[in-house]
């Protein structure tokens, strides 16, 4: 079960766990220090980061195809509410069926490791072929819109996301800790750096930087965001990844900056349909959309600097 | 309630447990509000509106596991019963109590199954539209269920309002596309046995539910 693995993913996977304990510990310690003030929503908010870090060990901890398949489902899913919360035409009941099926052949891509099917398929192919099927059933009205909304999420929620999972087949002497510690970095350092701007902006955060898309975000969270980030990046870098120093800290900014666009994007979207959360799937968070917003532009922006310097 | 053999109980059981349950919860997804306003325990009638086949599947799935064996989606005998297999599944899996739509013959009771049924504490699936319909539009609903009411005024009557099922499966589609979809639950509705107050009480906390959600034009 283990033998894929290199004792540093490993050691960082149970780090997780380490974090997670104490972030209870803190939270415990907070709600016995203030009794009277309420802290549901921060504990349903680690209880569902209990759950969420234990999937995802389990996830790679199995095997590569067992990893594979987690991230299919989380593509699912979050397609799922996307397909759920925008406004769809009718007449495109088959269309969202071919956009669906999009996500076991992009996987599958991934699986058997084909690099060039995998990096065209969305963007070319299914681009291509979910405007065909449109005319075939034949409806205009809002044409331009369907096609360009379905594709919009197939492109984010698939394409982007099964960037994390193709970190997997990276390989090669030159990685500490295998294709797997790419990608724990990689999921690491974006959800951190969520909770460090989210903290930092909380804190210190009094100049706004997007006031019309997402009232809370602040230049000081995104400041003390971004240099938590690549700090962490920097430790855990001769970790899990080849980077020399400034690779590393080129990643941190990376992580963390492209972690804030993608978190605001996701925001403009659902300020525009006019709903708070994409779900209810995890409790304290949202949906599973509302928290792979920023996975969506870190990973494939990760997946390429990895792929140019490396490989 | 015909009595089932142990491999037909077990089929049932597999049935709901394995493929109704995947279906729902993963293939679909639910977002359901007021959970804790369904019935505990029998005998009630649960009314929803109708979109769906997947419409009974889902709110089968929403009850407590246990009371499996007391749950009866009414449905109509000339759909359901149409050959033998289908016949042999809507009685035998899903557990429907056939109910013949239209003018009921001379001297036959139309109710006398749904009577029986409740005397027996089970609980009943009700879709007052009488029909699937157009998807995701409300019908006009018909009688019935007011004198379901009528004759037993202590039997809870709770209304769900369901969301997204037309979508996912509309009439006249076999192929099933994932969306999450929507379940509301209402109080029990209670007249006093008086039919067209029942009627405009039970219609007035449909519409209620059916404003407390927000949804993405579907056209």
């Amino acid at each position: 079960m283990f033998a894929h693995l290199s004792p540093n993913v490993l050691w960082m996977l149970g780090g997780l766990f380490g974090l997670l304990a104490i972030a209870s510990g803190v939270q415990w310690w907070l709600a016995r220090r203030h009794p009277q003030r309420d802290f549901g929503e921060l504990r349903a908010r680690i209880r569902s980061w209990w759950v969420m870090v234990a999937v995802f060990a389990l996830a790679i901890v199995v095997s590569p195809t067992v990893s594979v398949v987690f991230f299919g489902i989380v593509s699912f899913l979050a397609l799922k509410e996307y397909f759920s919360i925008i406004p769809t035409r009718r007449a495109d009941r088959r269309v969202l069926f071919w956009a669906y099926l999009a996500i076991p052949l992009q996987y599958y891509w991934v699986h058997i490791g084909w690099y060039g099917m995998f990096i065209i398929f969305i963007p070319v192919y299914l681009f291509l072929f979910l405007p065909f099927r449109m005319v075939l059933i034949g409806e205009t009205r809002d044409f331009l819109r369907a096609a360009g909304t379905l594709h919009w999420g197939v492109m984010t929620l698939v394409f982007s996301i099964s960037h994390a999972a193709m970190l997997l087949q990276l390989e090669g002497p030159v990685l500490p800790a295998g294709g797997a510690g790419l990608l724990l970095f990689l999921v690491f350092l974006t959800q951190a750096n969520d909770i460090a701007q989210y903290i930092w902006g909380k804190r210190f955060g009094r100049r706004h930087i997007a006031p019309r898309v997402s009232p809370n975000k602040t230049w000081e969270g995104f400041a003390g965001g971004v240099t938590t980030t690549t700090l962490l990046a920097l430790v855990l870098a001769p970790w899990l990844t080849p980077f020399s120093t400034a690779q590393a800290a080129a990643a941190g900014l990376l992580i963390g900056g492209a972690g804030f666009i993608g978190d605001v994007t996701i925001s403009a979207l659902k300020r525009d349909i006019g709903v708070k959360d994409a779900g209810s799937l995890l409790p304290g968070h949202g949906g599973v959309m509302d928290r792979i917003d920023s996975l969506t532009f870190t990973a494939p922006l990760f997946f390429h600097l990895v792929y140019y310097l490396y490989f | 309630m015909s009595e089932r053999s142990l491999p037909v109980r077990l089929l049932r059981r597999l049935f709901f447990d394995g493929v109704v349950r995947f279906l729902v919860l993963f293939v679909l997804g639910l977002n359901v509000r007021h959970r804790e306003r369904l019935p505990a325990q029998g005998p009630a009638v649960i009314v929803a509106n109708h979109n769906s086949h997947l419409d009974t599947l889902v709110l089968m799935t929403l009850l407590p596991r246990h009371l499996l064996p007391r749950i009866r989606p009414v449905a109509a005998m000339d759909y359901f019963l149409r050959n033998r297999a289908l016949a042999w599944f809507a009685r035998e899996i899903i557990g429907i109590l056939p109910l013949r739509r239209g003018r009921p013959r001379r001297g036959e009771n139309p109710f006398a199954d749904i009577d029986a049924a409740l005397a027996a504490g089970e609980i009943l699936i009700l879709f007052p539209e009488g029909t699937r319909g157009e998807p995701e539009r409300f019908a006009a609903f018909k009688q019935g269920v007011a004198r379901i009411h009528q004759a037993h005024p202590e039997v809870p009557v709770i209304p769900v309002f369901l969301h997204g099922l037309g979508k996912a499966l509309p009439r006249g589609e076999a192929l099933l596309v994932p969306f999450f979809c929507d379940v509301f639950v209402g109080e029990p509705v209670d007249a006093g046995g008086e039919r067209r107050v029942f009627m405009q009480r039970l219609e007035q906390a449909m519409n209620e539910l059916a404003a407390e959600g927000d949804f993405p034009p579907w056209e």
